[in-house]
């Protein structure tokens, strides 16, 4: 069965009910993840603004990345940091308050952020950027990432190393160290009485 | 509307903000990680946005945007691990109980 050119009803092209509904998904996702009060939920829901992100992804002609954004944000970073929620959640439970005492400011600044990028980007114009859009071979970019990138490609591959004997280093419990600042008793989930 | 780079760089504005506003605003340090994630993630989108519309540029903005993900990857594992070093030390994954690092 074939579709129509464009959405019935509205006379859009599908392209663009595609891009509308990824993006308010994202952005939704992305809000919740921030304002939300319970961490774990935070955590679920960044995986679906991730998810939407890798639907604008394959919208935009590179498939390539669609597949690595689920690949390595969905699946490992995700999984990360759940796995570290899960860790540090336990005793001190979800906290009264979300935010900090300056939350405001940073509303303030983000705000102003905002704005100044959505001007920016409506009064310039773009003289290289064409009106249609050049799907990315990922026949190409292997040519690219493993003939003119090489070296930092192998860069890249030491850094994940480094990145991963750090991680250990630092996450690793070592037995000599006595804990400092912790207080004895089962009473130890408050550490400051603040 | 999905056929101009426009859209595309003003989603990603309102995204890199929401990322922005939750590193600036909340108490948990997890939560800040995720909102850096988030920031990342709206710069990626920039970099493909602009590749995806220039002629002759679309395998290198993915490659770009490849090398991004490598870095943000190594950036989240060494992240969370300070933040459980920290943790183990403390009690508490909220920052602003951090005090005692400049006292």
């Amino acid at each position: 069965m074939a579709l129509p050119d464009t959405v019935p009803y509205i006379d859009w092209r599908w392209d663009d009910l595609v891009f509308l509904v990824l993006a308010g998904v994202m952005l939704g996702a992305a809000l919740l993840v921030v304002l939300g009060r319970d961490i774990i939920r935070s955590g679920l829901w960044l995986v679906l603004s991730f998810a939407g992100l890798a639907g604008i992804y394959a919208l935009l002609g590179t498939p390539l990345l669609a597949v690595t954004q689920v690949l390595v944000y969905i699946g490992a970073i995700s999984v990360l940091i759940l796995f570290a929620i899960m860790i540090t959640q336990s005793k001190t439970g979800p906290g009264a308050l979300v935010f900090n005492r300056q939350w405001w400011a940073g509303l303030i600044a983000s705000a102003i952020i905002v704005v100044l990028l959505l001007m920016s980007v409506m009064l310039t114009d773009f003289p290289l950027a064409g009106t249609e859009l050049i799907p990315a071979e990922a026949r190409d970019i292997a040519r690219l990432l493993f003939d003119e990138y090489l070296f930092a490609f192998e860069v890249v591959g030491v850094l994940l190393l480094a990145a991963v004997i750090g991680g250990l280093y630092l996450a690793v419990k070592d037995d000599d160290m006595p804990e400092t600042n912790v207080q004895p008793g089962p009473g130890t989930g408050e550490a400051r009485d603040t | 509307m999905s056929q101009s780079l426009e859209a595309y760089l003003a989603l990603s504005a309102m995204l890199f903000g929401i990322g922005m506003f939750g590193f600036l605003a909340r108490r948990n340090a997890i939560a800040m990680l995720m909102s850096i994630e988030i920031m990342l993630n709206a710069v990626n989108l920039t970099i493909i946005a602009f590749g995806a519309f220039t002629p002759g540029l679309a395998e290198q903005a993915s490659t770009i945007a490849l090398f991004v993900i490598a870095v943000a990857a190594g950036e989240a594992t060494v992240g969370l691990a300070i933040v459980i070093a920290i943790y183990r030390n403390r009690r508490t994954p909220l920052v602003d109980e951090y005090a005692s690092m400049r006292e």
